[in-house]
């Protein structure tokens, strides 16, 4: 019946002119309308970027203006100069893509376990590998401080990488994606020579690039964003501090200064921004296969 | 070895020709191989994962100080967190912020989500736009809603332009929940906005079309068409954003401190008080389990009412 329908509608369609400018004028409201509500949900955003590049004496300016007096580009510089915050994006970037390299490893070589090669207790050992993924981050945070205690890690870079490198998640998304490729190619390799190993690292790696980039992106962001652990494991925030730790402490200090705090805030985003951007293509297939972790 | 190990690859091989010597050294490598592997994520799961999850279990049965001295309790930590009314105030809250939370939180992605996929041109952008809370520091957004909420602020600068006398959001008791709910959901729903959006590509486009042709109006084709075939990432958007809804931090954290008073005080921000401002990690410990206890049930209750609502098969 559908069919019949489909087929039948560039024939009903001279007959609906006058009905099919009203649709389309319908239409053009909806799509304005819309826009404007993407409007008003940036407007923090774009409110933040507005304030990081005011003088100090026009930010509460009355009545309210979305630009001050000047441009003042100068806030960047001073955000960057006033605490460490140029250490803070090292420490950040440092901790991201080591905890992101580190994922990437652990998880893909697991997966590839998991998904094409056949041992013992495979099925009871992804099992639980997936049972761990539904322990909350706040159970863990306190035995884990208490763990850092025992191997000497408080306030230091691996206690920051090392304890969220190794997840279930990034596992089960690689099983789910080793598990599309077809046996054969593995076969083939074998066949032409090739061990377990190279077969894993030149035909298998390379063909998961696309998903390996979908699960770098959202380690990363979820590295640079974190920051209950931070804040618990880091004493000397403005040695070993990461990004978000930075802004809180920079915030409790000088959160009179709003232009700067917003300053700040605009140069903590960027790198999640670009990457956000770089991912645009794969954001709904990529959420629909992994689900990216809560915060 | 395994029997496993061994029937299977030795039922795929012989296609393939190969001599008796390389059959073994298949197996053989099959189970080095998924040793090697395997390990680095099994090792690193066990240490950074399981042991954490025993030791939290132990602590919470302890009067466990960050520095010093350790002795046993038995159950003296769960009977001083249930009869303590300081922490079913902070249940209470994380009960209400999930409350207000969630359904606006589904509201909104879906409606949008629902919304952005009429639109001809600019879905992906719309898509991207409202994403961009979701991956930005959550400490980066906060601060913004904080300089929002100020008085003085965005909203009362707009307020006093037009006269109108605006709360002071985040220091009336009234107000805080509301304020920090706000925030949350600005910042959150671009995430079940992509489920759903997922979700609502994947119906056939014809189903629509059909009934559009049969005059049947939006709202019956949102109800009878896409709300069914959309609900199981409805279920999971559900279960998932409870889950995370209920360990609230950063957001209260920052905006509010948990006050004015003890409005907007979470379980999550409880446990990292006695945790890590009173060193008493037996406490938080516990304060965690009773947390994760709530999370359990509430998940199993979700996944025994679902079948009322979720379809599977269309």
């Amino acid at each position: 019946m559908s069919e019949q329908l489909v087929t039948d509608r560039p024939a009903g369609r001279p007959a609906g002119q006058t009905r099919s400018s009203a649709k389309k004028v319908r239409h053009a409201v909806s799509a304005t309308l819309l826009w404007l509500v993407a409007l008003l949900f940036l407007a923090p955003l774009i409110y933040t970027v507005a304030t990081s590049l005011k003088p100090a004496s026009d930010v509460f300016s009355v009545p309210p203006s979305l630009w001050g007096k000047e441009i003042r580009w100068q806030n960047y510089a001073d955000a960057l100069d006033y605490l460490p915050f140029h250490k803070f994006i090292l420490n950040g970037l440092l901790v991201a893509t080591a905890g992101t390299l580190i994922t990437l490893v652990a998880a893909s070589m697991s997966a590839y376990a998991f998904a094409r090669l056949k041992f013992r207790g495979r099925n009871v050992l992804f099992a639980a590998f997936l049972a761990t993924l539904m322990i909350p981050q706040e159970v863990l945070v306190v035995p884990m401080f208490s763990l850092m205690q025992e191997f000497g890690w408080v306030d230091s870079y691996q206690a920051l990488i090392l304890p969220w490198a190794f997840t279930a998640f990034g596992v089960f998304l690689m099983r789910q994606f080793f598990l599309t490729i077809p046996q054969e190619l593995a076969d083939a390799a074998t066949v032409d020579g090739a061990g377990k190993f190279r077969t894993f690292f030149s035909v298998m790696l390379p063909l998961a690039r696309p998903s390996l980039a979908v699960l770098a992106v959202f380690t990363f962001i979820n590295y640079w964003n974190s920051f209950l652990w931070p804040l618990i494991i880091t004493n000397s925030v403005e040695d070993k501090g990461t990004v978000p730790l930075g802004l809180s402490l920079f915030f409790s200090q000088q959160g009179s200064q709003w232009n700067l705090v917003m300053a700040a805030s605009v140069i903590s985003m960027v790198p999640t921004l670009l990457l956000l951007v770089m991912l645009r293509k794969h954001l709904v297939s990529g959420i629909a296969t992994t689900g990216m972790g809560g915060r | 070895m395994s029997t496993q190990s061994t029937t299977a690859p030795a039922r795929e091989r012989p296609a393939q020709g190969g001599p008796p010597r390389s059959k073994k050294s298949w197996r053989d490598s099959d189970a080095t191989a998924a040793t090697v592997f395997a390990a680095p994520s099994t090792i690193g799961l066990t240490v950074f994962t399981v042991v954490p999850i025993v030791m939290s279990l132990v602590m919470s049965f302890y009067n466990w100080p960050a520095f010093g001295e350790r002795s046993l309790t038995g159950t003296g930590n769960f009977s001083a967190l249930l009869g303590s009314p300081e922490f079913r105030r902070v249940v209470l809250n994380t009960v209400v912020f999930t409350v207000l939370y969630l359904p606006l939180n589904l509201l909104v992605s879906l409606g949008l989500s629902v919304w952005i996929a009429t639109m001809r041109r600019g879905r992906q952008a719309l898509r991207v736009i409202f994403f961009v809370p979701v991956v930005t520091p959550i400490v980066a957004n906060v601060l913004v809603w904080k300089m929002i909420y100020q008085p003085n602020g965005l909203i009362d600068g707009i307020g006093q332009q037009v006269g109108i006398d605006m709360p002071n959001f985040l220091g009336d008791p009234n107000w805080a929940m509301i304020a920090l709910v706000t925030m949350s959901v600005w910042q959150g729903f671009g995430y079940n906005l992509l489920v759903f959006s997922a979700a609502i590509d994947s119906i056939p486009a014809s189903l629509n079309e059909a009934a559009s042709l049969d005059g049947v109006g939006p709202w019956q084709r949102f109800r009878h068409i896409t709300l069914p075939m959309i609900s199981p990432s409805m279920f999971f958007a559900t279960t998932m954003t409870l889950i995370t809804t209920f360990q609230v931090f950063a957001q209260p954290y920052l905006l509010t401190g948990g006050g004015p008073g003890a409005t907007t005080e979470t379980l999550v921000l409880f446990i990292y008080r006695e945790g890590f401002a009173n060193f008493a990690l037996g406490m938080a410990a516990a304060g965690a389990w009773v947390l994760f206890a709530i999370i359990l049930v509430i998940t199993a209750l979700q996944f025994l009412f679902q079948k009322k609502w979720v379809t599977y098969d269309v």
